[in-house]
């Protein structure tokens, strides 16, 4: 790879690498840009292309689709044909509306697809809520335990990796038995649920399970965050005589804040898109489709319904993630790039 | 006399009520220790033990291993359910190690460059990476079910294949970018001055120091195609499935009946060599992993 790169581009600057609007800029120093630039675009293009391909040319492809109708037959044996569809794919699912025989639209019957646009929506929001808000506290204290210094802290650190590297698909195959009915989970709790069988239960294996699977990637993340703190931070708080409480609040939370924020996150984008679990637990049944499994479910009754409808899961997740950005100041990409603090 | 008597006994009995302080501390952290030892290590020493248990006591709720038997094992390669859990494992093994060595050479050039150049769009080209990562599956699934239904891709390994990539490059590329950010380059610059060429600095200076970051990368990025489930589950076929979907459909003799010890021995096979891994570059892959949040 070095012997691509000029000579000139690989020096760092003789500032030691501070912000360009620092140093005086002659012409040396755009010259310099300017090369880098150049092999900066070399280097980056392989990825920007392959990225290109197997995500910008989908999802260009997805949104023409989803203006264009299914053809094919409706319900009732009436046949519908293709064509521009305008937002009719889109309106149809918000509204929650199918085509009826004879033109127009009628409300979906309950249990068909169509139907299930606001619940699947519910679904999806409602266990990215509940399972986020577990992961981030239980994983914070997970997180605060891992920091003490104690004998065995490697051996924790070491078995919360154990459920991350676990494949989602045997997650759900062990938690679905743990969950059976004549299972450990219903032993232990002295319980004698039908876990898969009913709503709120379904919805709470889901959720146990998620939980078990993704808090220790949060604990791992926010202990990162703790590291980064000063002990000598805390000492000097000591002296000055703040109790354990004022010292995590006053200190511990406004520091690991940005990790704890990139953290969540991450999370909550990865929890709105969630797919596997439920899929295998519960096969979306007694209310825990999400709009992935939705979207799975559609594909196969007809691709530009289906292609409007992943539009719409990632126009939210899009939302949500700006939100997380503008509003709570998640900024992942200062994060990433250490740049506009001076750190290091 | 007196007085400084006093003044010893209060400071001992200070320092007693520190050392209880100090003690109770201690031994609430072991507790909460223990406790996530337990909530973390419970559920895998179940798919152990069942994995381990006869077929006729797949419900046997004793904590010890009880009726152990490698049976299991055995179901779990059998074919004659429609089961084909060996040749998964070959398909995710290949389709894990092309996806690693496809993200692994291209992201490599996309990491040096963000973390070593400066040019203008940087900030851009990361907010595209990282939002490439954050990106949700099933919206690429639709267009790639009707692309390759069109052009008669179903079924085969680069269908799989080529939307994994999408997945795994904007992972390998952010977690190498930031290794690379704290590697000592002086040290490229010092071997030049050393009287080494550029090709030379980089090979016996660089390439030993960047090994273990590009190790670690090539695992994170295997266990995420490994763990891939969403696009395999829509676009495989029985002759190119990887384990996650083998594991998820695994029929047994009865159609009623799900066969969870031989699924618990599949996911035993599948999960022992990523943990054994895991533990063992336990460090690096903490350090990868938590890589994009910090810092």
């Amino acid at each position: 790879m070095a012997t691509e790169v000029g000579p000139t581009s690989v020096k760092a600057p003789a500032s030691g690498g501070a912000p360009i609007h620092h140093a005086p800029k002659g012409v040396g120093e755009d010259n310099r840009i300017a090369t880098q630039g150049r092999w900066a675009a070399w280097l980056l293009a392989p990825t920007i292309v392959a990225l290109s391909v197997v995500i910008v040319y989908p999802i260009i492809t997805a949104i023409v689709m989803s203006f264009q109708k299914d053809a094919g037959v409706d319900a009732s044996g009436f046949f519908v044909e293709g064509g521009p569809a305008g937002f009719s794919n889109y309106v149809n699912w918000i509204f929650q509306q199918c085509p009826a025989p004879g033109g127009g639209t009628v409300d979906c019957p309950p249990g068909t697809l169509g139907a299930q646009f606001w619940s699947a929506t519910g679904t999806t929001f409602f266990f990215t809520i509940v399972t986020v808000t577990l992961e981030t506290v239980l994983g914070f204290w997970m997180a605060v335990i891992m920091a003490r210094a104690f004998r065995g802290r490697s051996l924790v650190r070491a078995a919360v990796l154990v459920p991350w590297a676990i494949p989602t698909a045997v997650t759900a195959k062990l938690w679905l038995f743990i969950f059976a009915f004549e299972g450990i989970g219903n032993k232990l709790f002295n319980t004698s649920v039908l876990w898969t069988g009913s709503e709120w239960p379904a919805r709470w294996a889901v959720i146990i399970a998620d939980v078990w699977k993704t808090t220790p990637f949060m604990a791992l993340l926010i202990l990162a965050g703790l590291q980064m703190i000063p002990a000598e931070v805390y000492e000097a708080a000591k002296v000055d005589g703040a109790s354990a409480w004022q010292r995590f609040r006053m200190i511990t939370l406004p520091l690991v804040k940005p990790a704890l924020m990139v953290a969540i996150l991450f999370r909550t984008l990865d929890a709105l898109r969630m797919f596997d679990l439920p899929y295998i637990l519960t096969g979306g049944a007694n209310n825990t489709t999400t709009l992935s499994i939705l979207v799975i479910n559609q594909i196969r009754q007809g691709f530009n319904a289906a292609a409007a409808l992943s539009t719409i899961t990632f126009i939210i997740i899009f939302l949500v993630a700006f939100i997380f950005v503008r509003f709570l100041g998640a900024n992942v990409v200062e994060q990433q790039t250490g740049a506009g603090k001076g750190k290091k | 006399m007196t007085a400084a008597t006093e003044l010893r006994a209060e400071q001992d009995r200070g320092r007693k009520v520190a050392q209880n302080r100090e003690k109770w501390a201690q031994s609430r952290t072991y507790i909460s220790a223990i406790v996530i030892l337990f909530w973390c290590l419970a559920p895998a020493y179940w798919m152990v033990v069942t994995a381990f248990r006869d077929v006729g006591y797949t419900y046997d709720t004793s904590i010890l291993p009880t009726h152990v038997t490698l049976d299991n094992f055995k179901t779990a390669f059998d074919t004659s359910f429609g089961n084909h859990f060996g040749q998964a494992l070959l398909n995710s093994l290949f389709i894990g190690t092309v996806v690693t060595l496809v993200s692994l050479v291209i992201g490599v050039f996309a990491a040096y460059a963000l973390a070593r150049l400066n040019f203008k769009f940087k900030y851009l080209v990361l907010g595209f990476i990282l939002g490439a990562s954050m990106f949700p599956g099933v919206a690429l699934i639709t267009p790639l079910f009707q692309l390759f239904t069109n052009i008669g891709w179903m079924g085969t390994y680069q269908a799989l294949i080529i939307p994994n990539i999408s997945f795994v490059l904007p992972l390998t590329v952010y977690t190498m970018t930031s290794f690379f950010r704290e590697m000592p380059w002086e040290l490229e610059e010092s071997a030049r001055v050393d009287g080494c060429t550029q090709g030379q600095a980089f090979r016996k200076v660089i390439m030993p120091l960047a090994a273990p970051a590009i190790f670690t990368t090539a695992i994170l990025a295997f266990i995420s195609s490994w763990n891939e489930f969403l696009i395999a589950s829509q676009l495989s076929s029985d002759a190119t499935q990887p384990v996650t979907v083998a594991i998820a459909s695994f029929a047994g003799a009865q159609p009623n009946q799900i066969p969870y010890t031989a699924i618990m021995a599949a996911g035993t096979i599948v999960t022992i060599p990523l943990v054994i891994l895991v533990l063992v570059f336990q460090r690096k892959i903490v350090a990868g992993l938590t890589a994009g949040a910090v810092k």
